[in-house]
């Protein structure tokens, strides 16, 4: 396959990604559609690195993946600690930092 | 034979990303998320990055998606919460306006240097002991930064996320059963510890747990 079908996949998922992450109000699938978009970066960085015939894309896919990780650790660690409070889980409610 | 299993593998990643979006319940996006991940894992594959597509399944689809169930079992997620009706419109509007956008810049003119069939392969593209060299020779620095992260977050999850004292009210049936009195050796944690040994009615030595010695609540902060 040419490396322009991998690449139009990935603006594909990003675009799916980036509508979820407008029009949710729930944190935790707001998160999940951060995870797609991230992975749509990552897609295209691979399919780059085939392109040029260089693992480095792909080293950049996996350090993508550890900041993805590190992401998702501390937003759910967060919506725990805002359900602990009893707040509600809604990003238009929680629009400041102040506890 | 690539390409079908490119296109299986393609609207399979789409879908999830979809069923994402567009679920009501919130565990069944995450499950969505799954299918979409080992979908992402097989084009993977079919780029010759194989240490990827085996981090993508085992880190992403099986430790962050577990991490995943456990909050959205926790909370509750409950109804899908979507915007007001402006929001709606708009995001879907510049998520439309985005994508014909991306596939015109993509498949159409404007990047010809793209559309080619790729390097030609050579022998151990991709494999972990590649990848591993590059991390430990031209990208060290990236790869230290990158544990120094993990370290930082998981600490701050813990942080975040620890139980804080104080904050609920001291539960009281939690409370007799810590403090009703136990006959000696019946196997307790205290014994094993050694605090608890020849013990006889009274004032068990246990150490309180649910709450401040005198039950009053703490302010608990960020």
């Amino acid at each position: 396959m040419a490396i322009g079908w991998y690449l139009s996949v990935s603006a594909i998922i990003f675009c799916i990604g980036s509508a979820g992450v407008l029009t949710h109000r729930n944190p935790l699938v707001i998160l999940l559609c951060l995870e797609l978009m991230l992975n749509a970066a990552n897609l295209a960085l691979v399919a780059f690195a085939r392109m040029w015939g260089s693992e480095d894309g792909q080293v950049f896919a996996l350090i993508v993946m550890v900041v993805a990780a590190c992401e998702v650790t501390v937003g759910l660690g967060l919506i725990v600690a805002i359900y602990r409070r009893r707040m509600p889980i809604d990003v238009d409610e929680l629009n400041e930092l102040q506890g | 034979m690539s390409a079908v299993l490119f296109f299986i593998a393609a609207i399979g990643a789409i879908a999830g990303a979809i069923g994402v979006v567009t679920v009501r319940n919130p565990f069944y996006s995450v499950l969505s998320l799954v299918v979409h991940l080992i979908c992402l894992a097989v084009l993977f594959l079919l780029l010759r990055a194989e240490f990827v597509a085996a981090a993508q399944v085992v880190v992403y689809a099986g430790a962050v998606m577990v991490l995943y169930v456990f909050v959205v079992a926790y909370v509750g997620g409950g109804e899908q919460m979507l915007g007001g009706p402006v929001l709606r419109v708009l995001g879907t509007l510049f998520a439309l306006a985005l994508a014909i956008e991306l596939c015109i810049a993509t498949l159409g003119s404007a990047l010809k240097g793209v559309s080619e069939k790729g390097a030609p392969y050579h022998a151990g593209f991709g494999t972990p002991a590649h990848i591993g060299t590059l991390f430990l020779t031209k990208y060290l620095f990236p790869f230290e930064v990158a544990s120094i992260l993990l370290l930082v977050a998981a600490v701050g999850a813990v942080v975040l996320a620890r139980r804080r004292r104080g904050l609920e009210q001291p539960d009281e049936q939690f409370e007799l059963r810590i403090h009703a009195p136990r006959p000696a050796y019946t196997g307790t944690m205290a014994e094993a510890a050694g605090t608890r040994i020849a013990e006889t009615l009274g004032e068990p030595e246990v150490e309180r747990v649910g709450s401040t010695r005198d039950g009053q609540t703490r302010e608990g902060g960020w």
